[in-house]
């Protein structure tokens, strides 16, 4: 599961308000790097819930890799820094899509009902009475 | 949450339908040739006792996905996703058709069963490309944030009209049983595809002439699909 998907998922657990942002409790996780597509980040960047994204960052203990704060998309998507080592869309992209959490668990923010992560792969079924 | 919710859709539902189709399971098939060198290879795609393994609906599905090859690579789609993925042979077979695209693409898939979402997985894995994988209910804990965000939906769904206890027991029935005319996952599926798919989203999904497709295809144009294919494939289930 990438980090890209963590902030998608919401636990529907029953007593959830929001269900969101769950938090990550990574015990192991890996890096695979793929090419950066910068029209692709300025497409979903809208999308995405930065204070999730930095929360699982930090859960993962990366608390350099990116700022509390969004920086503004003139310095994210200013020309050239693609190819910058650092830059902020560097660093937004390897948060998004390069990092691979293997094993842990997502905690329901309301409920603390607890979604494991078992070889890459969250399991958000819940039980008949929990729905 | 949605895109400009309660603009004019534009979505395109396209439908299998294999009528003249015998009661009962479909039957296993061989990937015609031509379609390999886009698509999975069956002998790449991973197995478990308890996963389905890819039939002639898998391999009419991905015929159609191939056939709108051209339209896809224009749509240009940002996040696709299969719900039911069992192998993993359709989503690996999307991420491969659209492999030249090199637009960031990303790909999600969800199963209601353990096996196949890890089976997908190592699929997936096989042919290098990657899929986000989910066990989850259709798409739930997704369609939340997910509203209007994906582009391309691809499904096989459990489609075989079946006693209505059939449905979700464990083992290898659940992959195909659907209950009343088959309809019942199907139901639940289609108003939780309808918030996922953005604006230009599309569709994919293969249904039986006793799954009733006209009304299928009604009830999402009555949700806001405004437009859809209905290709008849009277000869994908003969093989
Ligand atoms: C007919 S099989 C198709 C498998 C694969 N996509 C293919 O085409 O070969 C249907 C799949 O849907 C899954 N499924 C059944 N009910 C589901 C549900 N409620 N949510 C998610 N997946 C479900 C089954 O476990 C099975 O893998």
């Amino acid at each position: 599961m990438r980090l890209l998907t963590h902030n998608m998922l919401a636990s529907n657990v029953r007593g959830a308000t929001t269900g969101y942002p769950l938090k990550l409790e990574a015990a192991k996780w890996v890096t695979k790097e793929v090419e950066l597509n910068a029209d692709f980040i300025r497409g979903l960047l809208p999308k995405i819930d930065w204070r999730a994204l930095v929360a699982a960052t930090r859960a993962l203990g990366l608390p350099e890799l990116l700022p509390e704060e969004q920086p503004p998309e003139e310095e994210i998507f200013a020309e050239g820094a693609a190819g910058v080592e650092g830059s902020a869309i560097r660093r937004i992209h390897h948060a998004l899509l390069e990092i691979h959490v293997q094993e842990g668990s997502l905690v329901c923010p309301d409920t603390s009902r607890c979604f494991p992560i078992d070889k890459g792969i969250p399991n958000m079924m819940l039980h008949e009475d929990e729905v | 949450m949605a895109d400009g919710g309660g603009a004019a859709a534009s979505e395109k539902v396209t439908e299998l339908s294999g009528s003249g189709v015998e009661k009962g399971l479909p039957r296993r098939g061989k990937a015609s040739s031509g379609r390999t060198l886009n698509t999975a290879q069956i002998p790449l795609v991973a197995s478990h006792p308890e996963v389905y393994e890819p039939c002639d609906d898998s391999f009419a599905l991905v015929d159609a996905l191939l056939s709108d090859k051209a339209q896809l690579l224009t749509l240009k789609p940002r996040l696709c996703m299969e719900v039911g993925c069992g192998s993993g042979y359709v989503i690996t077979s999307l991420a491969i058709m659209l492999r030249q695209l090199a637009s960031g693409t990303q790909y999600l898939a969800t199963d209601i069963n353990k096996h196949a979402a890890e089976t997908t997985q190592a699929t997936l894995e096989a042919h290098g490309v990657h899929a986000d994988v989910i066990v989850t209910d259709i798409v739930s804990g997704l369609e939340k944030r997910l509203a209007g965000m994906v582009d391309v939906v691809v499904i096989n769904p459990p489609y075989v009209p079946t006693p209505e206890e059939e449905i979700g027991c464990k083992g290898i029935a659940s992959s195909w049983a659907g209950g009343l005319n088959g309809r019942q996952v199907i139901n639940r599926i289609l108003p939780a595809v309808r918030e996922i798919l953005s604006e230009r989203g599309w569709l994919y999904m293969v249904a039986l002439e006793d799954n009733d497709p006209l009304d299928i295809c009604h009830l999402m144009s009555e949700m806001g699909h405004s437009e859809y294919n209905n290709l008849f494939r009277p000869d994908w289930f003969k093989a």
